[in-house]
């Protein structure tokens, strides 16, 4: 009973962005409060039977896996508008594979609200018989959101997947998390297979131009925010 | 063609004659029933007729071996062993083998006998098939060894018999290192002895022509196959063997063993088991050897309380390796080994050479030691369990065993390094590290006295490792699956393998194995319209050929020396590459460092600089002591046997005044200030130190089992409100501290010990921890790479490693919600049961104590639990509570930030 009330209080944390503050959910979601609007980026939908056409039979849950997740977000903060940050299909064909109840499943959680699918290098044609709305990008106030980041000021990106690692006498932890330095953040990867790249990766230093980002990791009951510095 | 009749001569050579051995050949022992099969003359033991414990009197040399080879004997001034005789006799009946020998004891030699003498009658060399020649002779002896350099050495011994005698025999390896085109000539041309690995043998019966290639084999020598059976190469291997028995049904095999404790057991690896039914090998059992001088190392120095480093007795040590010609300084972890070798040296005025070998040490370098050894070049050599096995090291008169033995039969392995002649005794002297391990030692070697062995039990083979061989028979000649089904369960390991077990496995090659059946048309493997399973596309053969083999070693970083880029830790200035190379070390240990650690390699000790893609930078340290102390604990956790022992002679008054003094004084305060627990008993004793109150138990089960145990009673006690905080665990004890007054709880009644280790924790506790468990996605991971689900290899991707292009953990989560009864989540589970969880032992422990946990209230800490409680801080404390690690990491920033 108390693990559970200490999960609600400390479900997320807070990023500030370019001046607007957004929550940072423990799933891996982004929710702009004032505008009720969340974010999830780097679905890859289907991924496992991506592999499977190439012979690796990874189980073929990965989708419900993702979407069961994406519901209990949506459900928790019941936004107005949905944006999936790119990458949602792991491959080009991979909505035809989405199985029927799936698909029914992505269905029930567009109806009543806004759906804006931002395209990505794994899907860049998204197919037009998937509800909601298909953009490159969106830009609300002085927030902009696009699939792979550039490092303009106000900018939600994905693409990169970041994770990170901390380490204390002889132990460690890694996990995925969200990174953000003020004025940018890229955000982690939804997907149940979606893997990570460490934020000391030379890909992050390009996006954030000083050493000062923090990497907001994703704990089994909060986020914690460590400086980018001291992780792996 | 299929096994063809060696000639008349060659039967009459060693004492057959041919109408016996045309029946057996004619014999189909699968249409027989179990009682038919003597007179086939397949191995004809079928329970609950006792196996021949062979008595070892053979009958006399001159009957078994021919002149040629008695006359060697004779020039080297030897005579044929009675173990050796007794093998040729068993190969004249026909019959297949175990000898259990000690070291030293001419076991190779004695395993080739009947091969050599085989084949010491020519036969007509070739023939011509019409499009080219064949040999007429063929594979005869297939050789397997769980060591590649063994394989090569056991080449080079044959040699000496086969040149001196002028036999026409043919000897090669076949190894990972065989370059591609001999192994294609092997194929077609085979050799008359083969000698190889297991991996090797399943990837030959995987090709087309293994029928071809093993259609002739007359005899299978397995070596150091106490060591092969107790692992999935193992299972791989009995696969393997029951693939050879359908191929060259007249094969017997020949198995070469230290001892073990169960031999009978062993030897049914041997040999086909019959439907129903149990089947073993003849057991030949060499007497003879001399027994171990072993003594106790009797410090005059204090005895630590805990620890592993033995460095109290170091000056000791020192004077032992300076008396004696040759030493070999075993101990159970690598660090172990770094850090004694170090010490030694720095106390080594007299130059001695001492040398260290373990196996993350660069190969030139670890060669470099093999040589300077067998040349007698060296006074000592610090080593691990690298060198349990195999290779002959010459003259070792001394064996220095330091910590605890952990079991008898494996101190009786090491023992036998010493001294390698037969009819000499080795003498080895333990060194414990601390005052537990004077009780682990002193039962070790009345185990010895007794030869009483601790080697475990045959393994029930791993699902996992049937998946990969399905794989590899689909990859061959097309299966039906009855007919597989029937020919894996002659494989002992297999022997009680359920149908409904094989299909999941079958029907997983195929498809996954998935509930939600809709990878059919990715399938793997497919049947055709007689039912005849095949692999679908070349590729998945070429994946399976790439990924065969059931080790799946740890990620190993490459361990390169630079200089100090000094200053703050924070700088990024660049380092300098290049650099010498000291060795390899595990990933996961790496992960656990933060840049300006200090720790222990390659003997000397580094400062960890940087990781740059798989190269790990470290510098010289000047430190005096490593800050990350990485005993992390030996592989091996103290055997049942010898915890059975020591609880014994804990209950055994008497026994104490064979224990060094202080040990005894140690044991006598405990009984006057707490209690000294009994054999059957559970000792609990609670007490309050500092602001926190503290458990300890002590159930002598090993440090896996007793780490599972500390995760679970950390779980029901934070159900109980006690607030635990953490625990740690070694190998004798566990203790737990936290917030709650224990002793207060207890007695109000408000934790009751007895419930409190009622077996029922390994029911909903254990399912609920298992799920979120790391060690437990570790297990999955392994069965995932061994069964083929995800590729250890592939044609592809070399691209970089660090790119995971997804993780094994997030598919174990998804399985585990999904179709939590899969069958790799069933492999990895039997896995956890009898590796790193222990979940049999605590199991067996916890039915023997129930009903009978004895508490203690105590003021303060007690003698006993001293060792324990110095853990505490010293060896990482284990639990995997990721919040209060990033926690804590958060906490230090914000340290930082107020500062």
């Amino acid at each position: 009973m108390t693990e559970k009330l200490a999960l609600a209080v400390n479900l997320q944390g807070t990023l500030d962005i370019a001046g607007v503050t957004m929550l940072a959910d423990l799933s891996g979601a982004l929710f702009w409060e004032d505008e009720s609007l969340l974010v999830v980026s780097d679905l890859h939908l289907e991924k496992g039977s991506s592999f499977a056409t190439r012979g690796v039979l990874l189980p073929p849950y990965d989708t419900a896996a993702t979407l069961s997740r994406l519901a209990a977000v949506i459900s928790r903060h019941d936004p107005r508008t949905v944006i999936a940050l790119g990458d949602s299909f792991h491959d080009r064909n991979a909505h035809e594979r989405l199985s029927d109840i799936d698909r029914d499943a992505i269905g029930a959680l567009q109806a009543r609200r806004d759906w804006i699918w931002i395209s990505g290098n794994h899907d860049p044609a998204l197919p037009s018989d998937l509800g909601g709305v298909v953009a490159s990008e969106v830009a609300v106030g002085p927030i902009v959101f696009r699939h792979e980041p550039t490092g303009a000021v106000g900018e939600i990106a994905g693409h990169l997947h970041p994770k990170a690692r901390v380490s204390a006498r002889g132990r460690s932890v890694e996990r995925r998390c969200f990174a953000c330095d003020g004025e940018r953040a890229v955000m982690p990867a939804f997907g149940a297979y979606a893997g990570g790249l460490s934020i000391r990766d030379q890909a992050f230093a390009k996006i954030f131009p000083t050493a000062g980002f923090v990497a907001h990791l994703l704990g089994d009951r909060r986020v914690h925010s460590i400086a980018a510095a001291r992780c792996y | 063609m299929r096994g063809e009749s060696p000639s008349p001569a060659a039967l009459a050579r060693v004492g057959l004659s041919a109408r016996r051995a045309d029946r057996s050949l004619r014999l189909n022992w699968r249409n027989q029933k179990p009682g038919a099969l003597d007179e086939a003359g397949w191995t004809p033991y079928v329970l609950p007729v006792p196996p021949r414990l062979s008595p070892v009197l053979p009958e006399p040399a001159a009957v078994l071996l021919p002149d040629r080879f008695e006359k060697w004997f004779a020039s080297r001034g030897w005579s044929p062993r009675a173990h050796q005789l007794a093998l040729l006799e068993k190969a004249r009946d026909d019959r297949s083998a175990l000898l259990i020998a000690p070291t030293g004891a001419g076991k190779t030699l004695a395993g080739f006998l009947p091969t050599l003498v085989e084949l010491s009658t020519p036969v007509p060399q070739v023939i011509s098939t019409g499009r080219s020649v064949r040999r007429t002779g063929g594979l005869h002896t297939l050789y397997i060894s769980p060591l590649k350099a063994l394989a090569v050495d056991i080449a080079r011994n044959l040699e000496m018999p086969v040149a001196e005698m002028g036999l026409p025999v043919k000897v090669e390896t076949r190894t990972g290192d065989t370059p591609v085109s001999r192994r294609q000539r092997q194929r077609r041309y085979p050799p008359d002895i083969l000698l190889t690995t297991p991996e090797q043998l399943a990837l030959l019966l995987s090709s087309d022509d293994a029928p071809y290639l093993f259609a002739s084999l007359k005899r299978i020598v397995l070596d150091e196959l106490h060591a092969l059976v107790t692992s999935k190469r193992g299972d791989l291997l009995s696969l393997g063997l029951s693939r050879l028995w359908k191929l060259a049904p007249d094969v017997r095999a020949i198995g070469l063993s230290a001892t073990v404790a169960e031999p009978e057991e062993l030897a049914r690896f041997l040999v086909p088991q019959p439907e129903g039914g149990r089947a073993a090998a003849d057991t030949v059992i060499a007497g003879g050897a001399t027994p171990p001088v072993v003594e106790m190392l009797d410090t005059r120095e204090r005895l630590p309380w805990a620890g592993h480093t033995a460095r109290h007795a170091l000056p000791e040590i020192y004077q032992l390796i300076k008396a004696n010609k040759t030493t070999l300084v075993f101990v159970n972890t690598r660090s172990q080994a770094e850090m004694l070798f170090q010490e030694l040296w720095r106390m080594n005025d007299d130059g001695l050479a001492i040398a260290l070998h373990h196996g993350s040490l660069d190969v030139a370098q670890r060669r470099k030691v093999e040589d300077a050894m067998a040349a007698g070049r060296l006074r000592a050599v610090v080593c691990t369990s690298s060198l349990d096995l195999g290779v002959d090291w010459g003259d070792v008169d001394l064996v220095v065993n330091i910590g605890a033995p952990k079991g008898s039969s494996r101190l009786m392995q090491r023992i036998g390094r010493a001294n390698h002649r037969f009819d000499e005794a080795s003498r080895a002297v333990l060194v414990p590290a601390n005052r537990f391990e004077v009780l682990e030692c002193r039962v070790a070697i009345d185990a010895i006295a007794e030869n009483a062995q601790d080697t475990p039990p045959l393994r029930t083979g791993a699902l996992d490792v049937l998946a990969q061989h399905v794989l590899g028979c689909a990859c061959g000649e097309p299966f039906l699956a009855d007919e597989l089904y029937e020919e894996v369960r002659t494989a002992a390991p297999y022997a009680e393998l359920l149908r409904g077990d094989f299909d999941d496995v079958v029907d997983f090659v195929a498809t996954g194995g998935y509930a939600l059946k809709t990878y059919e048309r990715f399938a793997r493997i497919k049947q055709d319209k007689q039912g005849r399973w095949r692999v679908a596309n070349p590729a998945v053969r070429q994946s399976y050929r790439l990924n065969v083999g059931t080790i799946v070693e740890e990620t190993m970083l490459k361990v390169k020396l630079v200089r100090s880029r000094g200053g703050g830790s924070g700088s990024t200035g660049v380092i300098g590459r290049g650099g010498r190379m000291l060795g390899q070390i595990e990933e996961y240990f790496i992960e656990g460092l933060v840049v300006g650690d200090t720790f222990v390699f390659g003997g000397e000790i580094v400062r960890y600089e940087a990781l740059v893609e798989d190269e790990v930078y470290v510098s010289r340290a000047n430190d005096g002591d490593a800050k990350v102390p990485s005993y992390m604990g030996g592989k091996f956790p103290l055997s049942t046997y010898l915890a059975e022992r020591v609880r014994k002679l804990l209950d055994d008054r008497r026994a104490w005044n064979a224990l060094p003094e202080q040990v005894r004084d140690w044991l006598s305060l405990q009984r006057d200030f707490s209690r000294v627990p009994a054999m059957r008993e559970l000792l609990v004793e609670t007490f309050p130190r500092a602001d926190k109150h503290y458990l300890v138990c002590y159930p002598f089960e090993g440090r896996l089992a007793h780490q599972t145990l500390g995760m679970l009673l950390t779980r029901r006690l934070e159900r109980a409100r006690a607030r635990p905080l953490g625990f740690v665990a070694n190998e004798y004890a566990v203790a737990i501290w936290g917030l709650g007054d224990l002793s207060f709880m207890v007695r109000q009644g408000m934790v009751d010990l007895n419930a409190l280790f009622d077996p029922d924790m390994l029911g909903d506790d254990l399912e609920a921890w298992l799920a979120e468990s790391a060690l437990m996605k570790r297990m999955f991971r392994n069965c995932a790479l061994i069964s083929g689900l995800i590729a250890r290899r592939s044609t592809s991707d070399e691209k970089n490693r660090r790119q995971v292009l997804f993780s094994t953990d997030l598919v174990y989560d998804v399985l585990r919600k999904h179709q939590a009864d899969h069958v790799l989540l069933r492999a990895a589970r039997a896995d956890a049961a009898t590796g790193l969880l222990d979940l049999r032992r605590l199991s067996d422990m916890l039915a023997r104590i129930h009903g009978h946990v004895t508490h203690r209230e105590l003021g303060h800490v007690s003698p006993l639990a001293v060792p324990v409680m110095l853990e505490i801080g010293r060896e990482s404390v284990y639990g995997e509570a990721a919040d209060e690690l990033l926690a804590e990491a958060a906490d230090d920033l914000v340290r930082e930030a107020m500062s």
